[in-house]
């Protein structure tokens, strides 16, 4: 079976151990997470991780499924990218000078739909939101000029198909 | 804790009593009908040891002699109960000693809580003396683990981790309570756990998964029946006697699924597995309808995977959700207890006797018969076999012993000869296969049916991983039958390696001390036996003491198991030789 990338969102207890518990899941099974998030969720207490696999549906399938079973865990989902709606955010650090010396640099800003967050006398700071595609694609119009500092964050998703888990929650009370 | 929000409000009115945090773990204990326990004190633990000492006459602590035995003790007394076995250990080096007894509870799913000490919370994270990071060492190895900083927290965690290690699919849980914790004092008030928001122990049947189910059986014309630990947890022995009676399937059953049907049943096929029967193995690939219930398809049980089965429809009875289609692929899932899906399908499933197909089970018996079981039970050659001796037990103890095995040859020879009539009788590690296993369990067993017979059947190898538990059964006087076959190696790996190492014995080649000596030592009875003509005696004395018994017995050196699927064979190429 080919592999693809799963965005796997997970509603949880707000727990400082379960981090450890999930990701001691893909350790075993020596699965690389390529994107981790972990934050609150629309519920009030309910916090929500993001983690992005690139592997088979089975083993998307499998560890979902050992996730779930953790005992604070609420309901874990996976889905393909058709099937969510979802970003990336990225910081470039960049010499202040190049922004009056590159004219370049002011077409890249414009185009790639960024945002200048801070700019100092050395330094300037863009913020970039989008695919990770169009951050990967900046980055390489970025990169001849000179980038002091990068980073990306994980990604964040929204599903397409609905996530009842206040419906599952009063289940669960009414259950005990 | 969020989660048990909705308690802590209904227990604000309730009584409460001023006490330290480790005093509360006493009443914890109590209000959760713990009676018994076993453990090892330190310097973190050590609070908790002095309440134990201020109630010992309702509480009694076991010292075992090391952690370990502690853990394996509380699972041999859970195993045999049904209820939750309990652990205690000092931080540090005492925690990290319950580690294999963890896992052990954690792929077996039995119910346990394991207690630890923990530094000051002022310490953690300091490297203080005896600190370790017992949450993070454990968390792979419990159902769930916690840990308390805070007196006021030890209720409702207390609450929590004998729920969540009884309720669905039983487990391990780990508590770690900070020295601070188990000094401070607070109101202490107890209110039990009934159920944790995000946690769903028991699924709840679909009404037409049982409707599925039952089609494909009641259409079956070779249906077969796999039963697990399962049907032991969930105590659905009954329910799965009238289902194998009513349509006439042959059962079959994995190590771990042992005693939860009479092993002469008529219907009772045998072990399924590497070293299982040969009819109910060559037979997995022949049926049509594969009836798997409370088993979770072990690669043991299997052989390779995608050799198993693929002719036959594949009903899977389960009560954890993530064990289905993770091995095998099932046709139909039933998601729930065993009690309640078997009592659910019974109704709807037609009468049948299926001698035909049953008479293929006895056919390939006749064959194992003649091959293996008879030279194993009555043999002709010189050199006792561990077969005999089961038999002699079997004997002996009127199929109505406990019978704790430890890993090796000797519990393939345990389990595949051992008789049983009562359920909850067979205690061995199936799924962790842990060496040591058998001697500490054995004492947990006997303090957990007192009125039976329990027998622990060891190898000369596994024996000494946990030999020191020896001080425990004399101590205490506990009435087990111990009982080493000594073949002078590590038998299962020796066999491995005549089979695929061409016969480069490793490190496998024991050098034992004088046993019998040893267990006088801890002024235990203790007898050796290496000739035929003095075993049925030796085993009638044995069994007829009243105080606790060592025997050894001397067996055939380079005997192997058999019949025996190869690793990575599959099911159909199980070897009688």
């Amino acid at each position: 079976m080919e592999k693809e990338t799963f965005t796997i969102s997970v509603y949880s207890e707000n727990n400082v151990g379960l981090l450890n518990r999930i990701s001691g899941i893909f350790l075993k099974r020596h699965v690389n997470v390529e994107s981790l998030n972990v934050s609150k969720s629309e519920i009030d207490g309910v916090s929500k991780f993001t983690i992005v696999i690139v592997e088979t549906y089975e083993t998307a399938r499998k560890i979902v499924g050992q996730i779930e079973k953790q005992i604070e865990v609420i309901k874990a989902y996976f889905h393909t990218n058709d099937e969510t709606i979802y970003q990336e955010s990225a910081l470039f650090k960049i010499k202040s000078s190049l922004l009056f010396d590159e004219r370049q640099i002011q077409n890249i800003i414009k185009e790639s739909n960024s945002e200048i967050v801070t700019v100092s006398r050395d330094f300037f700071v863009l913020s970039k939101t989008g695919r990770r595609k169009e951050v990967n694609e900046m980055h390489s119009q970025l990169e001849p000029f000179g980038i002091m500092q990068f980073v990306r964050s994980g990604r964040i998703a929204i599903t397409k198909a609905e996530m009842p888990i206040s419906t599952l929650l009063e289940e669960f009370n009414l259950n005990k | 804790m969020e989660t048990l929000k909705a308690e802590k409000t209904e227990t604000k009115n309730k009584k409460t009593m001023r006490i330290s945090g480790a005093e509360a773990i006493i009443h914890c204990l109590l209000a959760e009908g713990v009676d018994l326990l076993y453990g090892y004190p330190g310097g973190a633990i050590m609070p908790v040891y002095d309440e134990l000492y201020k109630f010992q006459d309702k509480l009694t602590h076991i010292l075992t002699r090391h952690e370990q035995g502690a853990t394996h003790a509380a699972q041999g007394y859970a195993r045999v109960t049904g209820k939750v076995g309990v652990a205690m250990a000092t931080s540090g080096p005492g925690a990290t000693n319950l580690v294999t007894g963890i896992a052990d509870a954690q792929i077996d799913s039995t119910p346990m809580v394991c207690i630890t000490g923990q530094v000051f919370r002022h310490l953690l994270g300091s490297d203080a003396f005896q600190e370790t990071d017992i949450i993070g060492i454990s968390t792979p190895v419990t159902k769930w683990n916690y840990q308390i900083t805070r007196a006021s927290e030890i209720p409702e965690i207390m609450a929590k981790a004998f729920f969540l290690a009884r309720s669905g699919r039983p487990g391990p849980v780990l508590v770690d309570i900070t020295k601070n914790a188990q000094l401070e004092e607070f109101d202490f008030s107890y209110e039990q756990c009934k159920g944790v928001r995000s946690y769903k122990p028991v699924p709840k049947p679909e009404i037409s998964a049982i409707d599925a189910a039952a089609e494909l059986i009641n259409r079956a014309k070779k249906p077969f029946i796999v039963f697990g630990q399962g049907v032991i947890l969930g105590e659905a022995e009954e329910e799965l006697k009238a289902l194998v009676e009513k349509a006439g399937i042959p059962a079959a059953w994995t190590i771990l699924g042992l005693s939860a049907m009479d092993t002469d049943h008529p219907l009772n096929v045998g072990m399924v597995g590497m070293h299982g029967n040969y009819g109910p193995n060559i037979l997995t690939n022949e049926c049509d309808v594969l009836i798997a219930i409370g088993m979770r398809f072990d690669d043991r049980v299997t052989g390779r995977l995608d050799d198993y089965a693929k002719q036959a429809k594949v009903i899977h009875f389960e009560i954890d959700p993530a064990e289905i289609n993770k091995n095998v692929v099932s046709d139909v899932a039933v998601l729930g207890n065993s009690k309640e899906t078997l009592s659910l399908i019974l109704p709807k499933i037609n009468e049948n006797k299926h001698e035909a197909w049953h008479n293929k089970f006895k056919e390939k018996y006749k064959i194992e018969f003649d091959e293996i079981i008879k030279p194993q039970l009555n043999p002709s050659k010189p050199g006792l076999t561990m077969g005999e001796v089961l038999k002699e037990i079997n004997i002996a103890s009127e199929h109505k012993a406990v019978i704790v095995s430890d890993v090796g040859q000797h519990q393939m020879f345990a389990c595949r000869y051992a008789k049983f009539k009562q359920s909850k009788s067979n205690v061995t590690s199936g799924g962790l296969g842990t060496m040591g296993f058998a001697l500490p369990a054995a004492i947990g067993a006997k303090m957990g049916a007192m009125e039976r017979e329990v027998v622990a059947i060891i190898g000369d190898g596994g024996y000494q991983m946990t030999i020191q538990e020896l001080g425990v059964i004399f101590q205490h006087n506990i009435p087990v039958k111990i009982v080493v076959l000594n073949n002078e190696h590590l038998g299962m790996v020796r066999q491995w390696q005549e089979l695929f190492f061409e016969r480069r014995y490793a490190s496998t080649v024991m050098t034992n001390p004088d046993f019998v000596k040893i267990a006088e030592g801890y002024h235990i009875k203790a007898k050796r036996v290496s000739e035929r003509e003095n075993l049925k005696d030796a085993v009638q004395e044995m069994m007829a003491s009243k105080d606790p018994y060592f025997l050894e017995v001397r067996v055939e050196k380079e005997d192997n198991v058999f019949p025996m699927i190869p690793a990575g064979a599959s099911v159909s190429e199980i070897r009688l030789k």
